[in-house]
């Protein structure tokens, strides 16, 4: 089975600042990790893949930095890594990243499964897996918390919902998002550090994809961000005392206020 | 402080730092009070290589150096001394393997002691043998291809749970100690059973049980080096695991120190943080500056050994004492810092020092590492 994992490098933190000038996260100062949910897509491909052979691609795109987060991938187990990296891809929403990282699926040829996790920790928007589909014409199936059976052609998967789960077949290839409760990632073994130290990475840029470069990078992203603010935290509620008819009045007379 | 590691030391560092904090932290009083044997955290352990750290990479291990035993067992001790130990007692039990094993004895053995599939331990203490190993009272005899065991070994660490045991037996009384043997046995050899299993004050999670040997019948193949050797093979070996066991302490200590420091800042009294006491202050002041004596010596012994140098009893037996005795006052004043929680099984210091008193009794109680020290060092100026 070729599998193919997207990850996305990400900060250690859920509490990113934002610089108030250029609306962008800044990450000066903040350790680069692999998404959270991405680890469980890793894992959840090493478990596939101990079960019918094959071979793992890890894909991400960002700044030359993140092939450190395709090394973490190799470490654990995965067999190639791919870092997607041009300035021209530089600004991308998520459509134009899902387009560039389908384009750079494509050109990796053949797999039978794409899995990625639910969402990004610092965007949280769950958007590239799904785009990603979209793009490449292959059924999706998001938030997968179980995979129930799997042979060369065909998943049966359970889906996480807020209230209980459902079983959905999908033909392969196919993509996958996955949620926490899927598995529990391992612990990269000494062998698997030493290889991913030295192991090669293939960047592949704007040249080798050869994208239409009006869907790529700023132009190519319908989503302008036209401000990004920390909302104020919410002020103390006043509390009202005493017997309720006088609270009703009470209360009444302060919506008025409010509402004069 | 910059301890100068290789680029493949770093990494055996964090890799362990990962499994402690991830893994073996979480759980570690949990274990603690169980007492069952750790198995989940040893297969994380194996299945990270880190048992492989002191097995030759032809017998599928990573390299045989004690620094990367030393280093894994620090960061293992600092979380749980209890589930480190088990890690270490693996090592102790496989180094006489490593060190006198024939080819034979190397490929049927350490590719699965290396992958943590079994572990493995070692066998010379007697109810009347303990620091005085020539009082062993354990025997084989030789009869034809075999050789017969019998007799008892007690507070055998990984006893039950080890599969693969070095044993020291007597096979020839007349001689004393050059007539003491090490061999190989197997868990489910017939005439080999395990009595009872102790309740231990500290490192909890790691099992100590007798070995029973009666009538136990074994291939002559068995025997590791010569006979007669018993005890070169047990002095080599304790030179090669006292840095494990000092490494162990060392551990320990760091440990307390960490939660006592993170406490003390935390902890308001009078208005302030204990921290901004100078009390308080010089009390941390010596704890860290006594880890990073005992870290000095540990990690040189464990750099002697791996530059081929052979005599090192005097610097091992200094790392062994001295590093366990630096864990014993450090987890004793750390839980000085705790206060009266400190004292309590509510908070997580306590462990250290019941954890921490072992490593000041066993491979050698600091009395006998002591003796080592003093003796050599006469003989040394005497020259």
């Amino acid at each position: 089975m070729n599998i193919i994992v997207c990850i996305k490098q990400v900060p250690e933190t859920t509490e990113v600042r934002i610089n108030p000038e250029t609306n962008t996260l800044m990450r000066e100062g903040v350790k680069a990790i692999i998404n959270p949910f991405d680890m469980y897509a890793i894992e959840e491909a090493l478990r596939l893949k101990e079960r019918f052979g094959g071979k793992i691609s890890v894909v991400t795109m960002g700044p030359p930095q993140a092939d450190q987060a395709l090394r973490e991938a190799i470490s654990m187990g995965a067999d190639e890594g791919y870092l997607v990296c041009d300035r021209a891809f530089a600004g991308s929403d998520t459509w134009a990243t899902s387009y560039t990282l389908a384009g750079a699926i494509k050109k990796l040829g053949a797999f039978d499964l794409i899995i990625c996790g639910k969402q990004a920790s610092d965007g949280d928007t769950a958007q590239v897996g799904p785009g990603i589909s979209t793009h490449l014409n292959i059924p999706q199936v998001t938030y997968v918390k179980k995979v129930e059976e799997a042979t060369d052609k065909l998943m049966r998967l359970e889906r996480m919902l807020e209230e209980g789960f459902e079983i959905i077949e999908t033909p392969l290839p196919a993509l996958l998002t996955v949620v926490k409760e899927i598995n529990e990632p391992r612990i990269p073994s000494l062998k698997g550090l030493m290889r991913a130290k030295s192991a090669k990475i293939t960047i592949l840029t704007q040249k080798e994809l050869d994208l239409d470069p009006q869907q790529i990078g700023l132009c190519g992203s319908p989503t302008q961000v036209v401000k990004i603010f920390t909302p104020a935290p919410r002020v103390g509620g006043q509390i009202l005392k005493g017997e309720i008819p006088e609270m009703a009045k009470e209360l009444v007379d302060l919506i008025k206020d409010e509402v004069n | 402080m910059d301890y100068l590691l290789t680029e493949e030391q770093k990494m055996i560092k964090d890799l362990a730092h990962k499994i402690a904090e991830e893994k073996i932290r979480p759980v570690a009083a949990i274990y603690d009070i169980s007492e069952e044997y750790p198995w989940e955290v040893l297969k994380v352990m194996g299945e990270s290589d880190m048992f492989g750290l002191f097995i030759p990479e032809e017998y599928g291990g990573f390299a045989n150096s004690s620094m990367n035993l030393c280093l894994a067992t620090e960061e293992f001790s600092r979380a749980c001394g209890g589930i480190a130990v088990c890690y270490a007692a693996s090592a102790l039990g496989t180094i006489p393997i490593v060190l006198f094993g024939t080819d034979e004895q190397k490929k049927k053995y350490l590719p699965d002691l290396a992958k943590g599939k079994k572990v493995a331990a070692f066998a010379i203490t007697e109810p009347e043998a303990g620091s005085d190993a020539s009082g062993i009272k354990t025997t084989a005899k030789k009869e034809g291809n075999h050789y017969i065991l019998n007799g008892l070994k007690h507070f055998i660490t990984n006893g039950g749970d080890a599969e693969t045991y070095v044993v020291i037996a007597m096979t020839d009384k007349t001689k004393g100690a050059r007539g003491a043997s090490a061999f190989i046995v197997e868990k489910g050899t017939s005439g080999f059973t395990f009595g009872k299993k102790e309740d231990k004050f500290g490192i909890r999670a790691s099992s100590t049980r007798e070995l029973i040997f009666t009538d136990c019948k074994i291939p002559a193949e068995n025997l590791l080096a010569k006979e007669g050797m018993g005890f070169i093979v047990t002095m080599r070996t304790f030179d090669m695991s006292r840095p494990g066991v000092a490494a162990q302490a060392l551990g320990i200590a760091q440990g307390a120190l960490e939660l006592a420091v993170k406490y003390v800042r935390e902890r308001v009294q009078f208005g302030k943080p204990i921290s901004s006491f100078q009390g308080i202050q010089w009390m941390l002041a010596d704890m860290a500056t006594e880890i990073e004596a005992a870290r000095g010596l540990v990690y040189s012994t464990a750099r002697m050994l791996d530059a081929g140098i052979k005599d090192v009893s005097k610097e091992s037996a200094m790392a062994k004492m001295y590093a366990s005795d630096v864990a014993m006052k450090v987890s004793i004043d750390a839980l000085q810092l705790f206060g009266g929680y400190g004292y309590m099984k509510d908070y997580p210091i306590e462990k250290y020092v019941r954890d921490a008193k072992i490593t000041q009794i066993y491979e050698g109680t600091n009395q006998v590492q002591r003796g080592i020290i003093g003796l050599k060092v006469i003989k040394e100026m005497a020259k």
